[in-house]
């Protein structure tokens, strides 16, 4: 119990921190000379650093290190504390919205999923919108990581919590001797690419605030756009060519772009297996799509077929969920195909969702080597992904993880058909929840939202967004009797 | 001369064994008396038993006059230390050191004067692996010896019925290959040399040894006996250090399966080769090569430490149906026994490395030896200098130069081109000589005859 009230205080300190993020709406408000924001934005903050505030004080006397347990139960009580504190915005100005569709929205938006409730996307102040889309951003490297890298009072437990929040299998990797190094380094190389998108976008056409928000959404591989038309609203090859490049940068392992960007080598992608078999399914997918979409006569002109294919593909494929057409009206092998993309393409240490490509190459060449086993009994070769051997714990823990991940799935997918929706839109709403990216087929397709759910329903998919962005151990390891036992 | 030999492993005390024949004063240190006992029983020799890196060792086994410090324990690091104090405390002028680390043999400048002052550095291992690649790559051959660069190549190879030499004299090569330039180093026939003239009748069975341009070797080969079908499946039995060097060397061409009995080591070779099948299991477990066909395999090598082991795993390999099996053996007098019977080839590693120290030690411009017929007849690559006045080889024909009765000049490299050695070829300064020698007892006499005699300088 005392160590449980040690996570709290700590918790009060992220909140704290967490609470900085409204300097970002306010001054949006500001610029934008709209004072109601301006008031409700401050209230929100006011609140958060005050609970924040109160929880440190008052457990103050438990302050200390974090032992392993607490590190999952921090990442997960604050994972589940910020969308809470952040809905106050969204409660306080948008008219008629419940809490379970605000914290839906909220959670959407940190584990950077990209589905939303609301309607009428255009008329939103431009606060709200921005707020939408930097919680996006802060999820899509991760609240915690930021924590270690410029909170320093978390100490060794930086270590444990880091892992907890960092997707992938093999996290011990360190770039640098010290956690809170590595995670600086990894802010600094999101931040400087995300600058970059919002040039880009800029550039290509985009208004500033629009700018701002879709680069925010697309290095986090969230999904949220201004538009309810999402970036169909803008019609442009130019824009759509530089997201997709973007997105393509931020599938990728974010230790890879630190290590390319400190040795001034572009050769390290090439060392990354994981880019590697990424970007190539994504590429072969978008040609393959296009393809199909023109021979089943979906677009009459090839080029037209390869520019929706390639927007949509590589976004719901890397896991963010813009949509520039309807997909939900191709023929179902399209979108499905997407969908399966989407489960496995993004890599570990990057921005996106899903089961990661390391995980299905461990998958893939443990099916190898099972068969080769047949053929030599006598064989030796261990897993090797990039050259480098994968120890068997490893390639085990991915087993069970696959295992847990089908099992969530399934489980949630269930609930979802017990509250009467229909098979293809309860499916692709749990692997567009579970595996962040968003938009699904049917009722939630990419023409609609999850505006339509029931109460129940939309709680299924904000639990789905959250087991899915802390890759199931995490939040599942607090329902394991072990974890409460001493 | 004065040599001073660290480590009496297998390579100190070949090249001890060696050197003690030449007429040499040998010191040798070992951290392991026993070995040095064994070895004085047998060889006149001094040895010392204690650190081959500390100073005090090296000062008593008398390294102040050494000429040459050969550095080959098993340490790496030992060797390398040695090489350095040898230079810094005691100017010894050559210094040798055996260097199996790629981490320092990729780094050139470990080895200079600023650093280990390493003058030259050997790894046995990599010589043996060469050499076993240049049997995968000729599998017709029983040897394949690189000179000058590997410009020129002398290959030994059994006459079998089918070549169309076999049964004719040896003029007849040049009549029906006259575009391709070959000589006729010597010829073992039933293990006794022949001095091969233009009238010598090749027969069935005749160990040949030829001198070639290297890519001209294919088709000298062909007038020897029937080509085989070229490799592509490798069985390799062992993976120390020279099996898996050599799966790696053979791996991106061949179809390699390596077999290794301690299952630690074949984890480790696994993560290290990428397309070399590892198999956990016993060399001489003739279930589990059946299991990975060994009647399918062009070449099997047994590589492991034990002799007895790689007899038995080749031979039933060859039982199996391995197509040619090559089997590792230190021992020199099992090598005799197993050559040329169902052993195809019977590496002496001994005598495959030795060579490249001995090139070090002799006296001359020597560039390369080979050790030939288990060290009974050697090949020298020697270097001319000097002028017709102050040589006895430059400006002359090679019907002129005073050889000694079972030498013969097979041919030259000079710049970059390869000459075959005929009666009235003339030697030029700085041409590479390639000197055949029955036996190894006028390697001396060789030597004499190209040294340049005192006026030169």
């Amino acid at each position: 119990m005392i160590r449980t009230l040690t996570v709290i205080h700590a918790l009060g300190l992220l909140l704290v921190m967490f609470s900085m993020a409204y300097v970002l709406p306010v001054a949006t408000a500001l610029i934008y000379g709209n004072d109601t924001m301006l008031l409700d934005f401050l209230l929100a903050m006011v609140w958060t650093v005050t609970a924040g505030i109160l929880m440190w004080l008052i457990t103050r006397r438990y302050r200390g290190e974090l032992s392993i347990r607490h590190g999952y139960l921090l990442v997960v009580t604050m994972w589940t504390a910020m969308p809470a504190f952040a809905t106050i915005p969204l409660i306080m100005t948008i008219p008629g919205i419940s809490f379970t569709d605000a914290y839906f929205e909220t959670m959407s938006g940190l584990t950077t999923t990209g589905a939303t409730v609301l309607a009428g996307l255009d008329s939103l102040p431009p606060s709200i919108n921005v707020w939408r889309h930097e919680m996006e951003w802060l999820g899509g490297l991760g609240i915690i990581v930021l924590a270690v890298a410029v909170l320093p009072l978390l100490g060794i437990g930086g270590r444990q919590l880091f892992k907890a929040e960092m997707p992938g299998p093999m996290k011990d990797s360190a770039l640098t001797p010290r956690i809170a190094d590595t995670a600086r380094n990894l802010w600094a190389v999101y931040a400087v690419m995300t600058i970059a998108c919002v040039v880009a976008l800029k550039w290509a056409g985009m208004d500033w605030l629009d700018a701002v928000c879709h680069a925010f959404s697309t290095m986090g591989l969230g999904g949220f756009s201004t538009h309810d038309a999402s970036v169909g609203y803008f019609n442009s090859p130019l824009i759509e060519s530089v997201m997709v490049v973007f997105m393509l940068i931020a599938t990728v392992n974010f230790a890879s772009h630190y290590l390319a960007w400190h040795s001034k080598k572009l050769n390290i992608y090439w060392y990354d297996a994981e880019a590697k078999a990424a970007i190539g399914l994504i590429v072969a997918s978008c040609l393959g799509i296009a393809v199909f979409l023109w021979w089943s006569g979906v677009y009459v002109e090839f080029w037209t077929a390869l520019r929706h294919a390639t927007f949509n593909v590589v976004s719901i494929g890397a896991s963010s969920g813009f949509a520039s057409v309807d997909y939900g009206q191709w023929p179902i092998f399209a979108p499905m195909w997407m969908l399966f993309v989407g489960c496995i393409a993004a890599s570990s240490g990057s921005t996106g969702g899903g089961i990661k490509m390391v995980r299905t190459l461990v998958l893939f060449k443990q099916a190898g080597r099972e068969l080769l086993k047949l053929l030599h009994p006598a064989v030796v070769n261990p897993m090797k992904i990039g050259g480098r051997v994968v120890p068997n714990n490893i390639v085990f823990a991915v087993l069970g993880f696959i295992f847990l991940y089908f099992m969530t799935i399934a489980g949630l997918l269930f609930l979802l058909l017990i509250s009467g929706m229909d098979f293809i839109s309860a499916l692709s709403a749990v692997l567009a929840c579970v595996n962040n990216f968003g938009p699904g087929l049917g009722v939630v397709g990419p023409a609609s939202n999850y505006q339509g759910l029931s109460d129940f329903q939309t709680w299924v998919c904000t639990f789905g967004m959250l087991v899915g962005r802390l890759e199931i151990f995490t939040v599942l390891i607090l329902f394991s009797p072990h974890f409460w036992r001493r | 001369m004065k040599i001073l030999i660290l480590g009496a492993g297998q390579v100190g005390s070949t090249v001890a064994e060696s050197l003690v024949g030449e007429a040499n004063d040998i010191t040798v240190v070992d951290s392991d008396g026993e070995k040095l006992r064994q070895l004085q029983d047998r060889l006149d020799l001094r040895t010392l038993t204690g650190n081959a890196a500390h100073p005090s060792t090296l000062e008593q086994a008398g390294i102040a006059d050494a000429d040459i410090l050969l550095a080959v324990t098993q340490s790496d690091e030992v060797n390398l230390v040695a090489c350095k104090l040898a230079s810094s405390l005691y100017n010894t002028p050559t210094r040798i050191a055996r260097i199996r680390a790629a981490d320092y043999l990729n780094r050139e400048s470990v080895f200079n004067t600023d650093n280990f002052c390493v003058d030259f550095s050997i790894c046995p291992e990599q010589i043996l692996t060469d050499y076993i690649v240049k049997l995968i790559e000729f599998p017709e051959a029983l040897q394949v010896l690189e000179f000058a660069d590997g410009k020129a190549s002398l290959v030994a190879v059994r006459a079998f019925t089918g070549g169309p030499l076999v049964g004719q004299p040896l003029s007849f090569l040049h009549t029906h290959m006259p575009q391709v330039d070959t000589r006729v180093a010597a010829i073992f026939r039933k293990d006794s040399p022949l001095i091969p003239e233009g009238d010598t009748v090749v027969e069935d069975g005749d160990e040949i040894f030829f001198i070639a341009a290297t890519n001209n070797i294919r088709s000298v080969l062909k007038e020897m006996r029937r080509m085989d079908k070229p490799c592509k499946r490798i069985m390799i039995v062992g993976g120390g250090n020279i099996g898996r060097r050599l799966s790696k060397a053979l791996e991106d061409d061949y179809q390699v399966k390596l077999i290794e009995y301690n299952k630690k080591s074949c984890e480790r070779l696994a993560g290290e080769l990428t397309n070399t099948l590892v198999l956990n299991g016993d060399g001489t477990d003739e279930k589990l090569m059946q299991q990975e066909h060994v009647g399918e395999v062009d070449v099997f090598c047994a590589l492991t430490n034990d002799d007895e082991n790689n007899i038995m795993s080749s031979l039933l390999a060859k039982q199996g149906g391995a197509r040619k099996v090559i089997a590792l053996i230190n021992r020199s007098a099992y090598v005799g026994l197993v050559q040329g019977g169902k052993i195809d080839i019977a590496l002496s590693p001994a005598h495959v490395t030795i060579g490249s120290l001995l090139a070090y030690v002799r006296q001359g411009d020597v560039a390369a030896v080979h050790s030939l017929r288990r060290g009974a007849a050697e090949a020298l690559e020697l270097v001319a200098h000097g002028d017709r006045e102050s040589s006895r080889v430059v400006g002359r024909r090679i019907e002129e130069i005073d050889l000694p009765k079972g030498a013969t000049i097979g041919a030259l490299v000079r710049n970059d081109e390869v000459i075959m050695g005929h009666r009235d070829t003339v030697i030029e300064a700085e041409d590479h000589v390639i000197v055949f020698v029955i036996d190894k007892k006028m390697v001396r006499k060789v030597e004499k005859l190209f040294q340049v005699s005192l006026g030169f300088f």
